[in-house]
């Protein structure tokens, strides 16, 4: 399969008839590595101790692109996106069923480290959440962890610079971080997140906290780190979706079973989504029916 | 034109009454005034023991101030002449004694508390005998020195005057330090945690670095607490007329049992050193806590 194919892969619609969880999930063959995808999410059930938070949830990433997960709230797009690093294991509870392919290898598998899982996954969080240290440290902070041996000067410039951050903190890199506006303080984080060169960078609404004008800017942001990296970002901002979005797929919420349990209902290229969504819970979300 | 309105009152364009005047006569009004009045007073009032304490000691002590107060044996008794030096040299040597033995394990037992223990039995219990130990009188911790040191190694000694002191300090220490670590926000262990930082390096790169100015402030106040004690010296640490020579089982002058045993003295010239130890032991405590001050706010700044 071509990864750079710009035309829609069919294999990656789902709806609700096509994502059923009796396929069987096999670590083996199911290695879709090789296919492009740099991560294959498989989530079957996803529990919060007996409160089953998602279900039959389907999601490959494919690199260099951004995949966007939209959806109401409740929905669990936060959850799926904080079990693709492994998050999920600092709440009490927590118990998938299915599987979560990185690069290949299961990182549920009993004999995964999930501290070298989160090393190379990036993540950025809904608020702005520098260490209360300076602007270098905060961005040689993944640096150190993984002791890299380098050049530390040019990698936190380089960080800085992906990071469109750069010209405004050159001049006061050893001031503290908290001292930021809360856009810069968000793209200090992204910074520090991108100085380990992660595989993949995963965004938890990113710009919620944040203005018009600095949501504009890590929006243009994320559009040039497309280039290197390989970006999934949860929002609650539909135009932001279609901005900047690759792919994006919508979950819903379905509370029938007494529960409120998240689900994916349609995973697809986000103009195809936007322009002629197959589901009508999708179109309905879409014209703003419900939020 | 709005009746009413307080800008055409003010001008004098209107002959109604504003009825957004201030006056006293408004009871709610008067009230007010009265009660910030009286609050006012009363938080002067609660500087006055304070200053006056500063005052007394200055005017009694100050003129006893010398170079020689400072690099001086203390006097026999009826003698003039001598210092203090002793006592000021022996209270340094029991506080880093005190601190060596109770900073380590304060802190460790904060960090315990703060990251690991979370509400279990055990951080329960710990949690609770440090409420208990803070409000324990400070003889008991100089009893406590007695039995375990002195009664033990047969001696009054700096070293049991130092553990006394450190019983003093733990529970400051791990208190003050558990809540300021307490208080780095989650969001920020969250970020530590999600760069791939093991638990151990999320507390020490992040958490302690975060809470130190937290857990110096509890550092500063259990050393001021431990130098102005007296009673637990009394019996552990005892007094000395000699200098400090490097040895931890020899009992050891201090500032707090030098004021308390010369100024119940018949000589008047002991009792002026005990006003002269009182005002540098007051100005000690007063340094150490603006050091902290300075210390704790230089890393905000920048």
């Amino acid at each position: 399969m071509n990864v750079d194919a710009v035309s829609p892969r069919p294999d990656i619609h789902h709806d609700r008839t096509h994502t059923s969880s009796m396929r069987p999930i096999d670590s083996a063959t199911h290695d879709r590595a090789a296919d492009g995808m740099i991560m294959d999410c498989r989530i079957q059930k996803l529990f919060y101790g007996n409160f089953l938070a998602v279900r039959d949830t389907d999601l490959p990433i494919i690199p260099n692109e951004i995949t966007s997960f939209i959806g109401p709230s409740g929905c669990g797009k936060s959850t799926v996106l904080r079990s693709l690093n492994r998050m999920n294991d600092f709440i009490v509870g927590f118990r998938l069923q299915g599987s979560v392919h990185f690069r290949g290898h299961d990182i549920y598998a009993s004999h995964v480290d999930a501290v070298a899982v989160r090393r190379s996954i990036g993540m950025v969080f809904q608020q702005p959440n520098p260490f209360a240290m300076s602007i270098y440290k905060n961005v040689a902070f993944g640096l150190r962890l993984n002791r890299f041996k380098g050049d530390y000067d040019e990698r936190v410039e380089k960080a800085l610079r992906d990071a469109a951050l750069w010209d405004e903190v050159k001049d006061k890199l050893h001031t503290s971080g908290l001292a930021l506006s809360g856009g810069q303080q968000q793209r200090l984080c992204i910074a520090r997140a991108v100085a380990v060169e992660p595989d993949l960078l995963l965004m938890d609404e990113p710009c919620s906290a944040l203005d018009p004008i600095a949501t504009r800017r890590i929006e243009e942001l994320m559009l040039e780190l497309k280039e290197h990296y390989t970006i999934a970002i949860v929002t609650h901002n539909l135009q932001q979706a279609q901005r900047v979005a690759d792919r994006t797929a919508f979950l819903f919420v379905d509370t029938t079973q007494g529960g409120r349990t998240g689900y994916l209902i349609e995973y697809r290229p986000t103009k195809e989504l936007f322009d002629d969504p197959h589901e009508e819970t999708t179109k309905a979300y879409i014209r703003g029916e419900f939020s | 034109m709005m009746p009413g309105n307080p800008r055409t009152a003010e001008t004098g364009a209107s002959s109604e009454v504003n009825p957004f005047r201030l006056s006293l006569s408004n009871p709610r009004t008067l009230f007010n005034r009265v009660l910030t009045g009286v609050a006012l007073l009363l938080s002067l009032f609660a500087l006055l023991p304070l200053f006056s304490v500063l005052y007394m000691l200055i005017v009694r002590g100050g003129s006893m101030l010398s170079f020689g107060l400072f690099t001086q044996l203390t006097p026999g008794a009826g003698m003039e002449g001598g210092g203090i030096g002793n006592a000021i040299l022996g209270t340094l040597v029991v506080v880093v004694v005190a601190s060596l033995l109770s900073l380590p394990l304060g802190f460790l037992a904060a960090v315990y508390l703060a990251e690991y223990g979370g509400d279990s039995k055990l951080a329960v219990v710990v949690r609770f005998a440090g409420k208990v130990l803070t409000g324990m009188p400070s003889i008991l911790a100089g009893v406590f020195a007695y039995a375990t040191v002195v009664a033990v190694t047969g001696s009054f000694s700096a070293l049991a005057g130092g553990v006394a002191m450190a019983v003093l300090m733990v529970p400051i220490v791990m208190l003050t330090a558990e809540q300021a670590l307490r208080s780095v926000p989650s969001k920020m262990k969250m970020a530590a945690l999600g760069m791939g930082a093991t638990r151990t390096q999320m507390v020490l790169r992040v958490v302690v670095p975060t809470a130190m100015p937290g857990i110096l402030t509890g550092v500063m106040l259990s050393l001021a607490r431990a130098m102005g004690e007296t009673a637990p010296l009394l019996f552990t640490a005892l007094f000395s007329d000699y200098w400090f020579e490097g040895k931890l089982q020899a009992p050891i002058a201090s500032l707090a049992v030098l004021i308390y045993n010369f100024s119940g003295s018949p000589f008047e010239h002991l009792v002026k050193l005990a006003w002269a130890a009182s005002l540098v032991l007051v100005s000690l405590v007063l340094v150490l806590n603006v050091t902290a001050q300075i210390v704790i706010k230089r890393p905000k700044e920048q």
